[in-house]
């Protein structure tokens, strides 16, 4: 039987305010357990919530910047549960009327098809502490650090058919949020986590079969391996006669498998209702309009005009525009440099290599754009050839200096001179007479052409790769003619 | 000097016949001797009191004394006090100081007032008799065996028998007004939002309102002048003026138009009751008002509406007693689950478990809609009648209560006729609005409230309107026999 596989992503996006979103407790990274935990993040008694401005803000932002219907008026519920890092015993959350409706978001894709994802809708809540199991003998730990944190969870309609396409939306979704500054996007600390609707149903069937959720997947890659093993598990499991629980599951990435964490009948009454303590969010169109003439240029944008400005097809300025670094850096080295596609190949080449093997992030890449520009420049102008150049880029890399320096310090500048070239020349045609008979005798035009560009491989060896090849093209090409 | 009303303390302490510590060590020497009669207080803070005191006169003598500087007062002990226990009634809190002031405590502090204890009350403001209290039952000194009312029984109690010339109080069904009726005093719940909520501990948010509880409207109106403004830390606090609450004491009330609502003289008022109350609306007649008969006609929904509503919001509010992080925890907890299981059941009592499972109840899948919103829309309706009912009058009047103070253990094991003490009092904490309770006759030589309602912010002319009757009627200045 064809399978169809549907997915929808519940993506939780921590916004970047200063102070959390009900307390004017820090929200930064990392300080001593409790430290960074106010007497309402405690939910000591008599404690009330007081609504962070720039959260809502933050969400707005999003809103515009996916097309999606801005709520005027929305209100904050109490998702009621007890669990020893929600020290309230409710998580302040939107339930009945987010601030943000529908939207939409389109993805490429590697086939070079492009598709739409519907956003169902976004709203805001507070993160939850940390439980700490390790170091505490027979006990745990909780953290409220993170307690009150500011989240905006973003929620797909069941629109994507593949992992692909699910780990396409979810950069997508990255690189709004991080265009947009209102996250650091950060999967690692747990900045951005997604929750994963995975489903199967016979191909050309309408109604959807049964999902599972899988839960907390904490990286692009993780979220394509994890989906990709639950539409096996649930192929496998109806083709065996079985069928697939409504469940939440979680995946064990060493072991690449998903795992049942609670089924449908242990699932919570969360008894939602509005929190009397906060007023419903009423916003109007200037505030809207305010914040939608301050929004950035967003990567759809950017992809489009970096085809219009720089000549570059889609398909080259897609992975440009991935981040808003990468996109930056990408433009500081075609201007630096005049020639936007020698940037393109060198960012998307040897550039992404380089970072994919040390796993460094544009922001941390040890290359600047200003050297990488220079670099493309001296290959323009003769200075060092296009082979060499990738040498001269690995020690930019490695941190050896400006790329004047390197091409000087290692002797790689390019023999431009013709008497230079022309001993070298004569120096191969001497010690390679047999190629030079073969050459001479040869009588097909293309057999011919590749035995010469052999004679241009000797010397160019001859020469340590610095002999400009342009000359000793026209030098060899003189001397064999005239040794005819 | 305890015969005194805060106004003509306040008088004595600017003409420099007293002093505060004088006036401080007088109190504590009083319920030192006779709290034993009442158990109006949980709490008494010697030492803290004294040294407010003393600072209280220092400020005096530099010029910097106000109104408040130096009176001697007692906070419902439902008021966050910095480092003074703050148990509200409960088991669950019995260790608890607090590491911050509410921002009524720290208004009235920074006023000068003096806290000499914390009042006793019914467990987390639940109840209608103060019978509910960890603490113990409080006694009305109109008659050993009779209940002071509740929510704010011990507050009552306390000026009731002349401990203290003022307290604070809470109202979120009655909890001012009926205790203020069965003990014979002027008893006053603003505008929802007039005071902040900072640091009170929560009972149901969208209800609970603090006022005070004190000998007549004038020392009212003083305490309110204080107490009364916008907080940034409530997000539902209003941000409107205060006006000066004495500068209208004494306005004419030749025109003030009032209505007696016909279903609040129905069968739940016995005939003694409602000879009593109409008998005071004649007074304001002969003060130049004019008094008709109105309609709110949705009044026989407010107790039922209310307890769907008021234990929704307290289920949610009392979750955060969780044994985890402060409050009562049980002994040897087995694991999470067990501590939450032992250290509530240990921590509250019947009836906060009553109106926690109600609340549960009344939010969980498949009933909220037939339960919490149906009470909403009936919410709505009361609010509609009083609007409709203050285009025609001024100000509302009618009883406090069904009957005086009743014998202690009469409806303990009746919640719902305990529940049908606030019949009166509810609608206006449903709809928002101020109200209060002054004497207003007498019944088997018991003190019978006369309730009056006002406009939303119109607590101004609800003090005019009482003060001006209390220099006309001595109901005021009866004296409890058992008060000495």
């Amino acid at each position: 039987m064809q399978w169809e596989t549907v997915i929808g992503l519940e993506v939780h996006v921590q916004l970047a305010t200063q102070s959390k979103i009900f307390s004017g407790a820090s929200t930064a990274f990392g300080a001593e357990p409790n430290a960074q935990a106010s007497a309402v993040d405690l939910a000591m008694p008599g404690m009330l919530p007081v609504l962070n401005e720039g959260a809502v803000r933050m969400a707005v932002q999003f809103g515009l910047a996916v097309n999606a219907n801005i709520a005027h008026r929305s209100v904050f519920d109490r998702k009621n549960y007890f669990y020893a890092d929600l020290p309230k015993g409710y998580q302040i959350s939107q339930m009945y009327h987010p601030i943000v409706g529908k939207g939409e978001v389109s993805v490429n894709l590697s086939d070079g098809s492009e598709r739409t994802i519907g956003i169902e809708h976004a709203h805001l809540e507070e993160d939850a502490g940390k439980s700490l199991h390790e170091d505490f003998q027979g006990q745990s730990g909780i953290d409220l650090n993170r307690a009150g944190t500011p989240l905006l969870e973003i929620v797909s309609e069941p629109d994507m058919r593949s992992a692909e396409e699910a780990a396409a939306y979810l950069r997508k979704i990255h690189a709004i949020v991080t265009y947009l500054g209102i996250s650091d996007g950060d999967m690692s600390q747990g900045s951005m986590r997604c929750d994963c609707n995975v489903s199967v149903r016979p191909k050309g069937q309408t109604e959807f079969g049964t999902r599972s959720e899988i839960k907390n997947v904490n990286s692009f890659r993780f979220v394509e391996k994890a989906i990709n093993t639950e539409v096996e598990r649930q192929i496998e499991l109806i083709e065996d006669g079985g069928e697939v629980q409504q469940e939440t599951r979680l995946y064990d990435a060493d072991r690449d498998e998903t795992r049942s964490m609670r089924t449908k009948e242990f699932a919570n009454d969360y008894r939602y209702f509005p929190d009397p303590d906060l007023l419903p969010v009423e916003i109007d169109d200037t505030y809207i309009n305010a914040i939608r003439d301050g929004l950035p240029e967003l990567p759809d944008a950017k992809q489009a005009r970096f085809v219009t400005e720089y000549g570059l097809n889609a398909d080259e300025a897609a992975p440009l525009v991935q981040s808003q670094a990468l996109a930056d850096y990408f433009e500081q080295v075609a201007r630096g440099s005049g020639d936007a596609r020698q940037a393109a190949n060198w960012i998307m080449g040897e550039l992404a290599r380089l970072m994919n093997q040390n796993e460094v992030e544009i922001q941390d890449c040890p290359v600047n754009a200003g050297d990488l520009a220079t670099l493309i420049l001296r290959v323009q102008d003769g200075t060092i050839s296009g082979k060499l150049a990738k040498q001269v880029f690995e020690a930019l890399w490695n941190g050896e200096g400006s790329p004047d320096d390197i091409i000087e310090q290692q002797g790689l500048k390019q023999v431009s001179d013709s008497g230079e070239i022309e001993a070298l020349v004569d120096q191969v045609l001497a010690d390679n007479q047999a190629m030079v008979d073969d050459y001479l005798s040869e009588e097909v035009a293309k057999k011919q052409k590749k035995k010469f560009n052999a004679l241009v491989g000797q010397v160019m060896k001859a020469s340590q790769g610095k002999a400009n090849p342009a000359q000793v093209n026209d030098i060899l090409q003189q001397k064999l003619t005239s040794s005819d | 000097m305890h015969t005194s009303t805060l106004s003509e303390l306040a008088r004595a302490l600017e003409a420099g016949e007293t002093t505060s510590e004088a006036l401080t060590r007088e109190t504590l020497e009083r319920i030192r001797a006779h709290d034993g009669r009442y158990n109006s207080f949980i709490t008494v803070a010697e030492e803290r009191a004294l040294e407010q005191a003393r600072a209280a006169d220092q400020a005096r003598t530099e010029g910097r004394a106000g109104p408040l500087t130096g009176i001697p007062f007692a906070h419902k002990d439902i008021f966050c006090t910095e480092d003074l226990l703050t148990t509200c009634g409960s088991r669950m809190l019995e260790n608890f100081a607090p590491p911050y002031n509410s921002t009524v405590a720290q208004k009235l502090d920074d006023a000068g007032a003096v806290c000499v204890g914390k009042a006793n009350m019914d467990e987390f403001a639940m109840g209608s008799s103060n019978e509910t209290s960890y603490f113990g039952p409080v006694t009305n000194p109109w008659g050993d065996g009779l209940v002071p009312g509740g929510s704010s029984g011990g507050s009552a109690a306390a000026v009731a028998a002349r401990l203290v010339p003022a307290a604070t109080a809470t109202d979120t069904g009655g909890s001012i007004r009926q205790p203020a009726a069965l003990c014979g005093l002027t008893g006053l719940k603003p505008t929802y939002g007039r005071i902040s909520r900072y640091g009170i501990i929560a009972f149901a948010s969208s209800l609970d309102q603090a006022g005070t509880l004190t000998r007549d409207a004038r020392d009212a109106a003083l305490m309110l002048n204080t107490m009364a403004g916008f907080d940034p830390k409530d997000s539902t606090s209003l941000d409107r003026e205060v006006p000066d609450y004495c500068a209208s004491l004494d306005n004419d009330l030749s025109g003030l138009r009032i209505g007696l609502p016909k279903e609040y003289f129905s069968d739940e008022l016995s005939p003694e009751m409602a000879e009593q109350v109409r008998n005071a609306v004649r007074e304001y007649e002969n003060l130049g008002a004019t008094v008709k008969e109105i309609s709110l006609p949705h009044s026989h929904l407010a107790v039922a509406a209310y307890y769907v509503i008021a234990p929704a919001e307290a289920s949610a509010n009392l979750s955060r007693f969780d044994g985890v992080r402060y409050g009562h925890r049980c002994e040897n907890p087995q694991d999470l689950n067990d501590l939450y299981l032992r250290s509530r059941s240990e921590g509250f009592g019947e009836e906060v478990k009553r109106r926690i499972l109600v609340g549960t109840y009344a939010l969980s899948a498949g009933f909220f809609d037939a339960y919490y919103l149906k009470a909403q829309k009936v919410r709505r309706l009361i609010q509609q009648d009083f609007t409709d009912a203050f285009n025609e009058v001024d100000l509302i009047m009618g009883p406090t209560s069904p009957s005086p103070a009743f014998a202690q253990g009469d409806k303990t094991d009746d919640p719902i006729n305990m529940y049908l003490e606030d019949v009166f009092t509810i609608a206006s904490n449903l709809a928002g609005l101020p109200a209060m309770s002054i004497p207003g006759g007498m019944v088997n030589n018991l003190p019978v409230g006369l309730q009056i309602i006002g406009n939303y912010f119109d607590e101004a002319r609800m003090l005019n309107a009482a003060h001006r009757f209390q220099q006309v009627t001595d109901w005021h200045q009866q004296v409890a026999p058992n008060g000495v």
